[in-house]
């Protein structure tokens, strides 16, 4: 198929971003989006012009390294797929796609389609784990964890970290991000010691750099993981009990 | 021969050389630790797991990927599940079996000591990701659950659905995050390592370059831990993520470490199959599919029925013909060569007839379809994304592809490379798996190395040098090492020809798969040592760079990387060209028994080789540790 790309080009951090177009004839409908801006580059370095830069590594939609709003969805038309995972048979012949970063202030543009999301490292750094020191841990099926929980817990934990939510978030909240990684640790037995503190410590950062939260949902609709929004619902009551939660009573329901 | 390769194995009965080691290595005590600078190169299961305990121990530790967040290592990817021998199913297994297992599945060219020191190490892990709210998968009982994977009899993998690695590198980030925010890990994203400084012998720090700055820098440590991962990439078309590379320990042969079995690579059975020249990754599909899928292949040749048009009598499920008591659960590469063998003999299928079927329909009528996705949903789905085939409906489609690499840096016991100082775990170092590696044991390797074993022993390395501050960084071998890196730099951008980097990697490639791929002989092997340095000059003749070396650029760093993957891929051929054996993943076709399996030469050739770099044009030099098995039986090994 042949096919019209407009894709935002900018040099660096600082410096200011167009849309250019470019013909992209002769696309297989096996390739990937990502194996289409390779045959992209490939013929911009032969013809002289510098390739677009965009983050990539895995293409099995796991690494959580790709992503760009493609004509203004975030990651894409196909639900639950990262763009890496996006093939050409969802697109038509004729059709003009339009290919932007991730546009939040807590992502600065780096070049191109490259934005810098280490908010979301600093984020999991504020209490994002379960603290055990290596060589401490008891013999694992110890602490029992029923079925449900452990499912719950999965939905949840596999975030791949994209930026997805907050791309597609008309106040680039990070909620679906953060809620998905205090679900993860706050429902399981062995994240209870240290969740109260989590939680206030991760949302505190969260806020720090997001927008808040307004109920549009967009997040849920563009995760290439489909995690639900019942985790901010749980995120939510997890917050309000932790800022008035006598700690001393932590081992009481 | 002019390296001292001592593996250091401790003495002792194999069951307790480890505790023997560890009563018998100095400590660094709590107050002094602090005053060690330790670099950690990479974040993937082995660099987190090593960086986050080295950073709780009270090190001062730099960790770097060239990643934008730790997160996004390679570990992140891998599907199935990791070994452990808790025996929890009770179905015999022990830390006996695990070792067993492992040391027959590689081949014998595995060393004792080290797998054994594995397989006790397996049960801790598990214990240890459990604890840090790895949400494994659970019986209704609340107990961890396990499911069997290839070359084993035994139930002894963990799993997160079909997302163990993705889960043990996250529960791995977050501690080393953890550890960030406790001031004692140092984190340097999207920084990559370009050389390794030696000075006196000994490893006295490393020279980066970031990825969005170009800034180039040195850095200076009591010791180095390379944790770079594997160079399945210098395939070009490998289930390895993009980046993946083998540039760290390129550049530490360069500097005097020895390198290990480069030749010894694993070939995946149950990978998509290609579809076009545009590929530009090949996806795996989890060996654990094997446990419920049938593989087969129509007896007829050229077959054109689809799939279930195919009555059962006219379907040959090889694997569960020529291997009874294994079945569809043989090792990885027995696997891979039956399906290259049918497909060669021209019963592939698929549009180009390059793959084989997995087939869940059986499964499915036993199990019904909702225990076929919960154990495999996402996979199922992957694969439906990329083909567009429902696999519930039609077989799926499979062909081997390459996978890991058995080989790299040559380390001792203790995981040092030949040069003092400098430590090698995970993938990148020449291993515990010999010469092919059971499914679901590099995420066992990764994190016992960099958990447990590289702790240990660092601290033996660093307590001798408690009065040594390090080299600063202003000695001028880090001077030379930068200036190497920015003309090398310059070179490249400078070089003006017409092709992409691509163009020459997927060249590479090519080469590499059809002459040192799943059959190798010293017609293919001498063919492509010809062909690489041909490629290679053409490419530093010929490579078109655009931009500069001042801000992101991708093309630059990805040339950086070929460049090097061109000097690699011909030390792997002259590898496997000298062993005259086949092993493991490693087949020779003139050494194969009238079968058609692996025949290994246990008289001349039970050794790992260890290259050494003799300076660039020179041929490397071959060094030899021999290989012992006092507690498994040298056999051929049989999955009939
Ligand atoms: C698709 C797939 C599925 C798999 N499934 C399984 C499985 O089910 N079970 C199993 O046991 N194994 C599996 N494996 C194998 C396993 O995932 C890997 O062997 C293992 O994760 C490697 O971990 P590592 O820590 O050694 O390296 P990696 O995870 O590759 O990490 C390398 C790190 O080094 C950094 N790095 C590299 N070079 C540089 C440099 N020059 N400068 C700075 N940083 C650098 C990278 O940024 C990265 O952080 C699978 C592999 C693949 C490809
Ligand atoms: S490249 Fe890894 S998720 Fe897309």
């Amino acid at each position: 198929m042949d096919l019209t790309l407009k894709v935002w080009r900018q040099a660096g951090p600082g410096t200011e971003g167009r849309i250019e177009t470019y013909d992209v004839p002769g696309i297989s409908e096996e390739m990937s989006f990502l194996e289409m801006l390779d045959v992209l580059n490939d013929r911009l370095i032969v013809e002289g012009r510098e390739p677009i830069a965009f983050e990539h590594d895995c293409r099995e939609g796991i690494c959580g390294s790709c992503g760009m709003m493609i004509n203004g969805q975030a990651h894409g038309p196909q639900k639950g797929t990262a763009t890496c995972q996006l093939h050409m048979r969802k697109f038509s012949d004729g059709d003009t796609i339009v290919v932007e970063p991730w546009r939040a202030t807590a992502f600065p543009i780096v070049k191109d389609l490259v934005v810098n999301r280490s908010t979301f490292d600093e984020i999991i750094a504020a209490g994002g784990y379960i603290s055990v020191t290596t060589g401490a841990a008891q013999e694992a099926n110890l602490t029992l964890v029923p079925k449900a929980v452990a499912d719950t817990a999965m939905d949840a934990a596999q975030c791949i970290g994209c930026g997805a939510c907050v791309a597609a978030c008309p106040n680039s909240a990070a909620q679906l991000f953060t809620s998905a990684k205090l679900a993860h640790l706050n429902l399981l037995p062995q994240g209870q010691p240290e969740r109260w503190d989590r939680t206030v410590r991760m949302v505190g950062v969260m806020e720090q750099y997001f927008g808040s939260c307004t109920n549009h949902g967009e997040c849920h609709e563009a995760c290439p993981k489909e995690i639900s929004l019942d985790f901010i619902a749980y995120m939510n009551r997890d917050y309000r009990k932790a800022i008035v939660k006598n700690r001393s009573l932590i081992a009481q329901p | 021969m002019t390296l001292n390769l001592d593996s250091k194995i401790p003495d002792g009965p194999i069951a307790d050389k480890w505790d023997n080691q560890k009563f018998g290595m100095k400590l660094v005590a709590p107050h002094n630790r602090r005053r060690f600078d330790v670099i950690v190169v990479g974040s993937g299961l082995a660099g987190a797991a090593a960086a986050a305990t080295l950073g709780e121990l009270g090190y001062n530790v730099r960790c770097f990927t060239y990643h934008d967040s730790p997160r996004r290592a390679h570990s992140i990817a891998a599907q199935g599940g990791i070994n452990a021998a808790k025996n929890y199913k009770g179905d015999g297994d022990s830390v006996e079996r695990l070792f067993y297992d492992t040391v027959k599945g590689g081949d014998f060219r595995a060393r004792e000591a080290n797998v054994h020191r594995l397989a006790e190490l397996s049960v801790d892990i598990i214990d240890q990701c459990a604890a840090q709210g790895v949400p494994f998968a659970r019986e209704y009982s609340g107990l961890l659950d396990t499911r069997s994977f290839g070359g084993t009899q035994v139930s002894r993998t963990f799993y997160a659905r079909g997302q163990t690695g993705q889960q043990l590198l996250l529960g791995a980030y977050q501690s080393l995050m953890h550890q960030v925010d406790a001031g004692t890990v140092e984190l340097h994203d999207r920084t990559e390592l370009l050389d390794v400084v030696v000075v006196d012998g000994e490893v006295a720090g490393i020279v980066t370059r970031h990825l969005h700055t170009g800034a180039v820098q040195s850095w200076s440590a009591h010791a180095v831990v390379l944790a770079t991962g594997g160079y399945s990439n210098v395939f070009f078309l490998s289930t390895n993520a993009k980046h993946s590379n083998a540039s760290a320990i390129w550049r530490a042969y360069r500097k005097g470490a020895a390198f290990g079995n480069p030749c010894f690579t694993q070939i995946h059975p149950t990978c998509i199959p290609a579809s076009d020249d545009f590929q530009s990754k090949l996806t795996l599909m989890s060996e654990s599919l094997r446990n419920d899928g049938r593989i087969w292949v129509p007896t007829e040749f050229d077959d054109k029925r689809s799939p279930d048009q195919i009555p059962a009598e006219e379907r040959d499920y090889y694997l569960e013909r020529r291997y009874p008591a294994f079945g569809n659960l043989v090792p990885r590469d027995v696997a891979s060569r039956a399906a290259k063998a049918e497909v060669d003999r021209g019963r592939g299928v698929g549009e180009l007839k390059n793959g084989v079927y997995l087939d869940f329909s059986d499964a499915i009528a036993r199990l019904g379809r909702d225990v076929i996705e919960e154990r495999y949903g996402n996979l199922i789905e992957m694969y439906e994304r990329i083909t567009d085939e429902d696999p519930y409906k039609v077989p799926m489609r499979i062909y081997p592809a390459v996978h890991y690499t058995m080989g790299g840096l040559w380390v001792d016991y203790n995981l040092q490379t030949t040069i003092p100082g400098l430590f090698a775990g995970g993938e990148a170092n020449f291993s515990d798996h010999g010469a092919n590696r059971l499914g679901a044991s590099a995420l066992m390797q990764g994190l016992a190395d960099g958990y447990f074993v590289l702790p240990a022993t660092l601290a033996n390395y660093l307590a001798d040098r408690l009065s040594r501050p390090p080299v600063p960084t202003d000695h001028p071998a880090f001077a030379e090492a930068e200036a190497a890196v920015r003309d090398r730099t310059k070179q490249l951008l400078s070089t003006g020809g017409t092709r992409t980097v691509d163009w020459f990697h997927r060249e590479l490639g090519k080469i590499m798969w059809d002459n040192c791929g799943m059959a190798r002989s010293t017609e293919t092997l001498t063919k492509a040592l010809s062909e690489i340095p041909a490629l290679r000059s053409e490419f530093e003749k010929d490579v078109r760079i655009l931009g500069d070396g001042d801000s992101l650029n991708q093309s630059l760093e990805k040339a950086g990387r070929v460049a090097d993957f061109f000097e690699l891929a011909e030390l792997m051929c002259i590898d496997a060209l000298h062993r005259e054996e086949s092993c493991g993943g490693h087949f020779r076709v003139e050494h194969q028994t009238p079968e058609g399996e692996a025949e290994r030469d246990d008289e001349n050739f039970s050794y790992v080789a260890a290259w050494e770099f003799t300076g660039d044009g020179n041929a490397p030099a071959l060094n030899k540790e021999p290989l012992e098995f006092e507690y498994v039986h040298l056999a051929q090994r049989s999955y009939k």
